[in-house]
């Protein structure tokens, strides 16, 4: 008999992840009755999620490409993953010139049911649509690197971003990468917390920033010559764009103008002010006029026209909004003189609605919030543990962010319609995260 | 220069008396002396030699002393001079603080400040790096700007009061490098400062 699992409320983070697949394994161990058919999987009747089912897949390293898709489109908090497992996987697949067999899927709550086949030079996938009992979409993927490397699973994260554009009609987030800190060190992970390496940098870098194409990293060296850099991921050479400066800190770049500029803050003796920079060099542009106050962490809004930053000029860290230019400066959050608050760190959504930044609640520890662009009631994502250091996915939905919830400071993803959580990160002190836009194919 | 003169002068009367006493022993004087005269002379000569001899030990004794006086002397100034020298580092380095999300300096580090002030005056070869911390709470990337505002602001007062602005290197580590560990004012209060380092001329530092 079939046996499909429900639970009725779902559970988060990284312990639901691993519990449903720990049930799928476990459904399968004890019941293989019914023409060798088992089913598990988290389902929400509540959620408006989309039901789907990713058959075992045939070929090359058919397991792991199994796994990391069906996790992907799990991470993307917009499907329902319903697990089916079967003594002999063909019994699933089509027999050859045959159709799916659609009623049962359909039995399963299914909406979608995923058949890929890995080849010599990639996958060949086929989403099914159970409702209409035909093929709704094709397509062939090609998967050059070596298998398990880097690029493969790259790969393969994109056949998950385009069956949930198949699906939903927007891209999935599954083929990004983050880059973060740890130590000393600047470090890169995959959105699903796999593929983790060390970039190399000059000493002391720190505060990673994409480009729009994800092929360098911009940051900053601290210490005795703090300069702004430019990681060539291909290459592994950094350059410098500007620095150092005797008895200055460069800080926080950001790339603007599509990739073409950076934008960043130094501080010399008289207060931080923002800069804005060639990716080529040349001269530096002056856009805020702090007189002797703080002005850093610039994020650009999607269009690349309007900057919002954190400025102590009224006192405590505040988050202010200006052209990108330097002109039209206004306060975005809501201070009052009598407060003694703190925000700061503030990212521009891609869709470029909303700010996430952090805040000192309660004059206690930081949270994550986030701001429509216009000013409005901040909502407020995390309560436990201190939480900091936002970064958006690509999809505007997804955050990156650091948290101590664990223990140690670590990387976790919020959904921020659902609050789902999740962590990313496994190894203590990992912080300033930045989540890269969606990576092109290899 | 008294104590050696001293030296010197007993050094001639030993010597001369020496002198004397060689011309007495060799060869006998001509003509020969009465016996009885002869022997009142040897009880003298004997007597001579005796008195003569205490005054060369005195006088070794005396040297030897001198020689272990000008050693402990020497060894003590230098002391004085080695714990001068570590005051005055101590002094120069000595570390200032800040209040919560401030770079304002207090009077009590403007005191610090005033006190290294006559020090880089009397020694116009010592540079310094001023560092400035923050304590933990706060923005990891907004507490680099805000050490570095710290190290800014003690730098200022320095130039203000007169110390050339070439001499003072400033940098910022933010919340990297706590001095006190732990989670409470006690510790932040300590972590948010200043640091001085001397950076060359440390060596022979000079009262002022």
């Amino acid at each position: 008999m079939i046996r499909l699992v429900k639970r009725s409320s779902y559970i988060m983070g990284l312990a639901a992840a691993v519990f449903s697949m720990s049930a799928v394994r476990g459904v399968a161990a004890q019941d293989t009755t019914f023409k060798g058919v088992m089913i598990s999987g988290t389902y929400d009747p509540l959620r408006d999620k989309i039901g789907i089912t990713i058959l075992p897949v045939a070929g090359a390293y058919g397991d792991s490409i199994r796994t990391i898709i069906s996790r992907d489109l799990d991470f993307s908090d917009r499907f329902t993953v319903i697990a089916v497992d079967s003594a002999d996987p063909n019994a699933l697949r089509p027999a050859a010139g045959g159709t799916l067999n659609y009623p049962l899927f359909a039995r399963l709550s299914a909406t979608a049911v995923v058949q890929i086949t890995s080849g010599g030079s990639g996958l060949h996938v086929v989403l099914h649509d159970v409702g209409h009992s035909k093929i709704a979409n094709t397509g062939d993927f090609p998967l050059s690197a070596a298998g398990l490397s880097r690029d493969w699973r790259q790969g393969v994260h994109r056949v998950s971003d385009e069956i949930e554009r198949w699906m939903t009609g927007q891209r999935g987030i599954a083929a990004t990468r983050i880059a973060f800190m740890r130590g000393q060190a600047i470090r890169i992970i995959d959105s699903d917390g796999a593929a983790e390496i060390t970039v190399p940098t000059e000493v002391d870098g720190g505060s990673p920033a994409w480009n729009p194409s994800g092929s360098t990293l911009a940051y900053a060296t601290h210490g005795t010559a703090s300069r702004i850099l430019v990681l060539d991921l291909a290459t592994g050479r950094s350059k410098t764009l500007v620095g150092p400066t005797k008895n200055s800190i460069y800080l926080t770049p950001v790339f603007g103008g599509n990739g073409s500029t950076v934008v960043y803050s130094r501080e010399g003796e008289h207060g931080s002010d923002l800069f804005s920079i060639s990716v080529d060099g040349g001269n530096a542009a002056q856009l805020t006029v702090g007189r002797g106050t703080l002005n850093t962490m610039p994020t650009l809004s999607p269009d690349g026209r309007r900057i919002v930053f954190t400025s102590g000029r009224s006192g405590p860290p505040e988050l202010y909004i200006m052209d990108s230019d330097g002109s039209n400066v206004t306060l975005l959050t809501n201070y009052d003189f009598s407060e003694k608050n703190y925000r700061s760190d503030p990212d521009w959504s891609p869709d470029g609605r909303l700010i996430a930044y952090q805040e000192r609640v309660n004059n206690d520890r930081f949270q994550i919030r986030t701001i429509r662009v216009t000013g409005s009631t901040p909502k407020l994502l995390t309560n436990d543990g201190i939480n900091e250091q936002p970064s958006w996915a690509p999809d505007g939905r997804h955050l990156v962010f650091t948290s101590t919830r664990s223990g140690d400071r670590q990387l976790w993803i919020v959904d921020t319609e659902s609050n789902r959580l999740r962590q990313l990160t496994k190894s203590a002190g990992s912080k300033l995260a930045s989540w890269s836009a969606r990576l092109g194919g290899q | 220069m008294m104590r050696t003169s001293r030296i010197a002068v007993m050094t001639i009367a030993t010597l001369s008396v020496a002198l004397l006493d060689a011309c007495h022993k060799s060869p006998p004087p001509a003509p020969a002396a009465a016996p009885a005269t002869r022997n009142n002379d040897s009880a003298e000569a004997a007597r001579r030699a005796a008195e003569q001899e205490r005054l060369r030990r005195e006088e070794a004794d005396r040297l030897a002393r001198a020689r272990a006086d000008s050693i402990a002397r020497s060894e003590a100034a230098a002391r004085d001079a080695a714990s001068a020298a570590a005051s005055l580092r101590s002094t120069l380095t000595a570390t200032v603080h800040f209040a919560y999300d401030q770079a304002d300096l207090q009077p009590e580090d403007k005191a610090t400040l005033d006190a290294k002030i006559p020090i880089l005056q009397a020694n116009t070869g010592v540079t310094i790096r001023i560092s400035g911390h923050t304590d933990e709470r706060g923005s990891d990337e907004y507490n680099l700007a805000l050490g570095q505002r710290r190290a800014a602001a003690a730098k200022a007062y320095l130039v203000q009061h007169g110390i050339a602005d070439s001499r003072i290197e400033t940098i910022s580590y933010g919340e990297e490098r706590p001095i006190a560990q732990g989670s409470d004012e006690g510790a932040y209060s300590q972590n948010r400062r200043a640091e001085f380092e001397i950076t060359a001329g440390g060596n022979m530092l000079r009262k002022p």
